[in-house]
């Protein structure tokens, strides 16, 4: 079934905000390998999959039938260990291309302050079943 | 930044192997538990080829790659189109290989143009990183 297009433009935030913590980035740096103690640049996916799960669980959408198709983050700052972001989605974008929604959002991470320290702009791939096929 | 980098520097490449275990701890520490990147089947049902990689996996590979390049650079902008999944077999594993060119070192940024791929094939489209000179 079609997303609907009357998405556009609205926002999802993040249940919750996320403190991040040493433990949490020694985690995901482990994850990933990050050679240093700074914070690894796409943590803050994090807390962007936290607004978009938000967004899929608000409009019955399956994980399952997600995949994900760009993602470009613009930082202001620096994240740092005690920062508290919150993360708000906005459906910017929705197109159909071969029984696939391809919906584009932008989600803002701001701190304590409200001021954002960073942005990611994601497009999501929707295959809404039967007709899927590639 | 502890490296000087000028125009024209090629970087790597530097060659990195992901298992499924590797996806399984990336679940984990991300939150992104969707099945595609672990469950054969569920892949399979949605059309992909197989268990493939998180999208973010790869472009944290990325960011590892230019932090190991740049001595930790701060990075400012950091993205690519997932075009062509990367695809972990149940043993053994997918090598990703990131190589990168300095495009250009102005205002105290370096904007480095990125080649990402898999068994000869690119993965990633229009991967970009920005750092802080």
């Amino acid at each position: 079934m079609p997303v609907d297009p009357s998405l556009v433009g609205r926002e999802f935030p993040a249940p919750a905000p996320l403190t991040v913590t040493s433990d949490r980035v020694a985690a995901f740096a482990a994850a990933v390998g990050h050679p240093g103690d700074d914070v690894p640049p796409t943590f803050p996916i994090v807390l962007a999959f936290d607004a978009m799960m938000a967004f899929l669980d608000a409009e019955g959408i399956d994980l399952h039938r997600i995949v994900h198709g760009e993602q470009r983050f613009a930082y202001v700052r620096p994240l740092a260990v005690g920062d508290e972001l919150s993360a708000t989605l906005t459906v910017t974008g929705l197109r159909q291309i071969g029984g696939a929604d391809i919906i584009a959002t932008t989600s803002e991470l701001a701190d304590a302050t409200g001021a954002v320290v960073c942005t990611g702009k994601a497009t999501l791939v929707h295959s809404s079943g039967a007709e899927t096929a590639q | 930044m502890t490296t000087q980098l000028a125009a024209g520097d090629t970087l790597g490449p530097t060659t990195f192997t992901v298992t499924r275990a590797d996806l399984v701890a990336y679940a984990d520490a991300s939150g992104d538990q969707n099945p595609i990147h672990q469950d054969e089947d569920v892949a399979r049902s949605v059309g992909l080829p197989g268990v493939i990689a998180h999208g973010m996996y790869t472009l944290a590979l990325v960011g590892r790659a230019v932090a190991e390049w740049t001595g930790g650079a701060e990075v400012v902008d950091l993205g690519a189109k997932f075009t062509s999944p990367v695809v972990v077999p149940a043993e053994g594993g997918a090598e990703v290989v990131v190589g990168g060119t300095v495009k250009s070192v102005a205002d105290g940024l370096v904007t480095l143009a990125l080649e990402v791929t898999c068994g000869g094939q690119k993965v990633l489209g229009m991967p970009k990183a920005v750092v802080r000179a």
